[in-house]
């Protein structure tokens, strides 16, 4: 431990010794002050530290400031405790993903700095708990800047609270490093702990002030500014996680009722589902299993009212025969899977994208369902209501593929105009003279039971392969048609789904697909390779199944199309999109990036998938450095061979 | 559907005719000639006839298994669903529309083997429907194998030498998952059967009815014991009047658990009627009540405008 825990120790990579506070080191050219729009400031400590409530704070005074901001969390699936980080990247320009490196690492334990340090940027500045960290000051890389957090915390806080309320010092600490707005920070702590008890919003102020009148002195190697620019479309920012935006645009989407059973990622949409939901004179019911939640939903649906249920593989996979059964009944159905590391248990608080199989083909029989993935928090809200939709329109199961790291971050994004968006709720009551479930030639529509139908012959809706009035038959010509029948409503909804837009080179070498939360890094590595002169463009899928017609077009204006996906490349070789469009286009010029190490995709180590052996020193990244701290990731351009062959 | 448009009269304005057995029969039931399903069936026509519900608002809906073919032969709005998983799809329909008659149908293993946790908890949640269970002690569909009911040494398929697992006791097994109301009857018996439905028709909350029912292809003759017509004796429970007479006391106490249990002990045949009736406030009425305390609270608020006000915090 230092010695001297009353002022802040301050070295610098390239001084031998520390420096007094308020000075840069003038022998170094990148010291040289300079307005940077764009920061990652990662935390890292245990889960019991409440970091995520300090980075939430961070994140929503850059949404509240016009910034563009994105996080990036990972939570232990320890029951308490276990090292967890909250990383918050915010910007002036546009912020696609949660960076590659921090500039600005929090330390708060011993294992913190170890496990961390990797991600720091050179010439970036450490920040430690100089009551519980002693780093290698030898190593000159970086800015050490070390403040007895947790003593400084139990001072300002009279003792009573142990060392609670040390992320909010920090918080302090990192407004008054950053020169952020502190006056916006209090009031957001007002805020967020209103309704608590008085006490424990001035605890979280005096935590704050503690930590914000710290002499920690100028230690930042860069200068940062955050300006204040107003959004263009001038609607005002949004924060919040990717759960809650799933869980508000299935509301905004006009589905009532719902059921579902605890799981990581997925236990907070259903948290609040629940509360919400009575507001709006609906209910989500707990369930016993997995089962019961499905057939719950299934059960309000057939009563008139779209409803949803989710979870994350391991419950999918029980609610699997009853989703077969939406699909031969044409129930409008709405299921969520908050993907997380599989296969069984797997890794329950770590991301991957290893469940697109299972949603497109994960029940016996030909049962053709939709699958849709969001793309970024704000697209959770869009996807949700476009699921509503679609399930209506075409009395179907439709899966919403939402994984871990969209649950947990937090982004700012436009408030939407809710009154074009709400969709009304309501079931459609009104009698018919005479009515078919399924007819043969047309797209199901049922009507809820409570409907009269005049000319006394009421509709069944059957597992059984069925008649147009889903009465139970044996006839195979019957089975082929209803088998059709289900299919091809499917093939309707393709021609009315528009054809992605690509971004960067509309054609050229490499064309980069993506689907779900890998939108940002594969968007933030085309647009590097870009301006280092690659004919390069990126295509992101959010109607999986079915695919948009059309893709072929654009599949033809490039050499290569690379799918980058956190799955495993299987036995032959593609991850599981490229395996899908092998088969729709068979283009042997679709290939894929895949990993499997439970983290989300750094820029860099798309590009150095993509262009093995180039790219690697590209904007300050660091040969020498590894590409994802743990040896145990999985990046390799899946048959690179054979990509080299067909860029001829 | 939201999309659909219809000149058809509002639901006040269409003439509504008498609810008869021709109005609500369907398909001719596929069961095997002898069946006691049949008798079932049979009972549950003139329950609806006799109470004239609304036809549209009944909603029959079955699991898998012989029995559970039910709504394939009652013509109104209805679902066969996947084995087991009846109660829970019963449960959402419940739920989501108070104003319809839940009839949910099925039998043995789709109840207590397969669908056993979801009848614990359906009881348990009290979620209102009525819930009526073929009991034959075997796998009739897949042609004799041993079921949840069937007794020690009963020989089948998957037991030839004699079934060796102790067999569920319904009557118990609903007792201590919190039925509200329980009750046994034998299809032979059709006044009974349609009196115990309409019993459990008109309780407030979770409703089961396990009927003995006899597979005549794989387990004849079983429930003998207590078909009268056949030698045996139809004990019927005698309840209580609460008339203050000495025999009164001997009589049964349907809210009483511990006596519901003691009657469940009985041997097989045992005895028929309602073993265990009490009042207890159901989901339905529960969630129903939260929704009017949440809503109170909005001040008539629109949907949109109470999604605004929460974007409105999250600014």
């Amino acid at each position: 431990m230092p010695e001297d825990t009353s002022t802040p120790v301050l070295t610098e990579a390239g001084a031998a010794n520390s420096v007094p506070s308020g000075t840069l080191a003038p022998d170094r050219a990148d010291l040289r002050p300079e307005n940077i729009q764009d920061a990652v400031i990662r935390l890292a400590g245990n889960s019991q530290d409440g970091i995520q409530t300090a980075g939430a704070f961070l994140a929503r005074l850059a949404g509240r400031s016009d910034h563009d901001v994105m996080t990036y969390m990972t939570i232990p699936s320890t029951i308490s405790g276990g090292p967890s980080i909250f990383q918050v990247r915010m910007g002036t320009g546009e912020v696609l993903s949660a960076g590659d490196e921090a500039d600005f690492l929090v330390a708060f334990y011993q294992h913190s700095y170890q496990d961390h340090l990797d991600f720091l940027k050179e010439g970036g500045v450490l920040l430690y708990d100089s009551d519980n960290v002693e780093p290698n000051l030898d190593d000159r890389r970086f800015v050490y800047v070390g403040v007895p957090i947790t003593g400084l915390t139990i001072e300002a806080l009279g003792g009573t609270a142990k060392d609670k309320g040390k992320n909010i010092f920090v918080l302090g600490l990192i407004a008054k490093i950053f020169n952020l707005d502190a006056e916006k920070l209090k009031k957001l702590i007002t805020e967020k702990f209103a309704g608590k008890d008085e006490s424990i919003v001035n605890t979280a102020l005096m935590a704050f002030q503690a930590g914000y009148a710290y002499p920690v002195g100028n230690v930042l190697t860069k200068h940062y500014r955050f300006e204040h620019i107003p959004k263009p479309s001038g609607r005002a920012q949004i924060t919040m996680d990717g759960n809650q935006a799933l869980a508000y645009g299935l509301i905004a989407g006009g589905v009532r009722y719902g059921a579902g059973y605890p799981i990581t990622p997925w236990s907070s949409v259903m948290e609040t589902l629940r509360r919400e939901l009575p507001k709006y004179g609906g209910i989500f019911v707990q369930a016993e299993d997995e089962l019961a939640s499905v057939s719950i939903a299934l059960g309000c649906s057939y009563s008139g009212y779209l409803a949803v249920t989710g979870s994350a593989g391991p419950g999918i996979s029980l609610k699997a025969e009853a989703i077969g059964w939406a699909s031969m009944a044409e129930i409008p159905l709405i299921i969520c899977n908050i993907q997380r590391g599989g296969p069984s248990t797997g890794l329950p608080t770590n991301v991957e994208q290893s469940d697109l199989h299972q949603a497109i083909f994960g029940s016996h029989g030909d049962s053709p369902r939709v699958v849709l993935a969001p793309s970024t928090v704000e697209d959770c809200f869009y996807i949700a209501i476009e699921a509503a939709r679609i399930a209506r329109k075409y009395s179907t199961p439709v899966f919403i593929l939402s994984d871990t790291s969209l649950a947990t971050r937090i982004e700012a994004f436009d408030e939407p105009d809710l009154s074009k968006l709400m969709a009304d709720p309501k079931p459609d009551l009104t009698p018919r003279q005479t009515f078919k479930p399924y007819p043969i030639d047309q797209i199901t529509h049922h009507v809820p039971p409570g409907t009269r139908i005049l000319d006394g012959k009421y509709p069944l809706l059957a597992g059984l392969e069925h008649d147009e009035m889903g009465h139970p038959t044996g006839s195979p010509k019957l089975h082929m048609a209803m088998t059709a029948k289900r299919r091809n409503k499917l093939r309707k909804l393709a021609e009315e789904i528009p054809v992605p837009e690509v971004y960067g080179h509309q054609e050229g070498d490499t064309l980069l697909v993506g689907w779900g939360s890998t939108y940002g890094p594969i968007h933030d590595a085309a647009k590097m390779a870009r301006e280092q002169g690659e004919k390069i463009g990126a295509l992101h899928l959010r109607h999986l199944h079915p695919l948009p017609n059309g893709l072929e077009k654009i599949f033809a204006k490039f050499k290569r199309i690379v799918t980058v996906e956190m799955n495993d490349q299987g036995l032959y070789g593609f991850g599981q999109l490229a395996t899908i469009l092998r088969a729709r286009y068979c283009e042997p010029k679709i290939q894929s990036i895949t990993k499997t190490d439970g983290l989300t995709f750094r820029v860099k180590e798309i590009l150095q998938g993509v262009f093995p052996g180039e790219f690697v020193s590209a904007r300050g990244y660091s040969p020498n450095r590894p590409v994802a701290g743990n040896g145990e990731q999985d990046v390799d351009l899946a048959r690179s061979e054979s990509i080299a062959q067909g860029v001829g | 559907m939201s999309e659909t448009t219809t000149t058809a009269p509002p639901p006040a304005e269409a003439p509504r005719e008498k609810l008869t057995k021709k109005a609500i029969t369907a398909d001719h039931p596929t069961w095997c000639p002898g069946c006691g399903d049949f008798a079932v069936l049979a009972a549950f026509y003139k329950v609806l006839e006799k109470r004239q519900l609304d036809h549209e608002k009944i909603v029959t809906l079955a699991g898998i298994g012989c029995s559970s073919r039910f709504p394939y032969f009652v013509n109104g709005h209805g679902a066969h669903y996947i084995h087991g998983r009846a109660v829970p799809l019963a449960s959402g329909i419940s739920l989501a529309r108070p104003d319809l008659h839940v009839f949910l149908f099925g039998g043995d293993g789709d109840g207590f083997s397969i669908g056993g946790n979801h009848l614990d908890h359906g009881a348990r949640k009290n979620i209102n429907m009525t819930y009526f269970i073929m009991d034959n002690f075997v796998y009739g569909l897949t042609k004799k194998q041993t079921s949840p009911t069937s007794p020690i040494g009963f020989k089948s398929k998957t037991d030839p030498t004699g079934a060796i697992d102790q067999p569920v006791n319904p009557m118990k097994k609903l007792i201590s998952a919190g039925a509200t109301f329980i009750a046994r009857t034998h299809a032979t018996q059709v006044k009974h059967m349609m009196e115990m439905i309409e019993r459990a028709f008109d309780h407030q909350g979770f409703s089961v009815i396990e009927c003995l029912s006899e597979c005549v292809e794989f387990f004849p003759d079983v429930f003998d014991p207590a078909d009268p017509k056949k030698g045996g004796s139809f004990e019927v429970i005698h309840e209580k009047k609460w008339d203050n007479t000495p025999e009164d006391e001997l009589r049964h106490d349907v809210t009483d658990e511990l006596a519901a249990y003691k009657l469940a002990q009985l041997p097989f045949p045992g005895v028929f009627g309602v073993f265990f009736q009490n009042e207890r406030p159901t989901k339905n009425s529960l969630e129903k009540k939260w929704i009017e305390t949440t809503r109170d609270k909005t001040g008539g608020a629109s949907d949109l405008e109470l999604l605004q006000k929460t974007f409105d915090r999250m600014k």
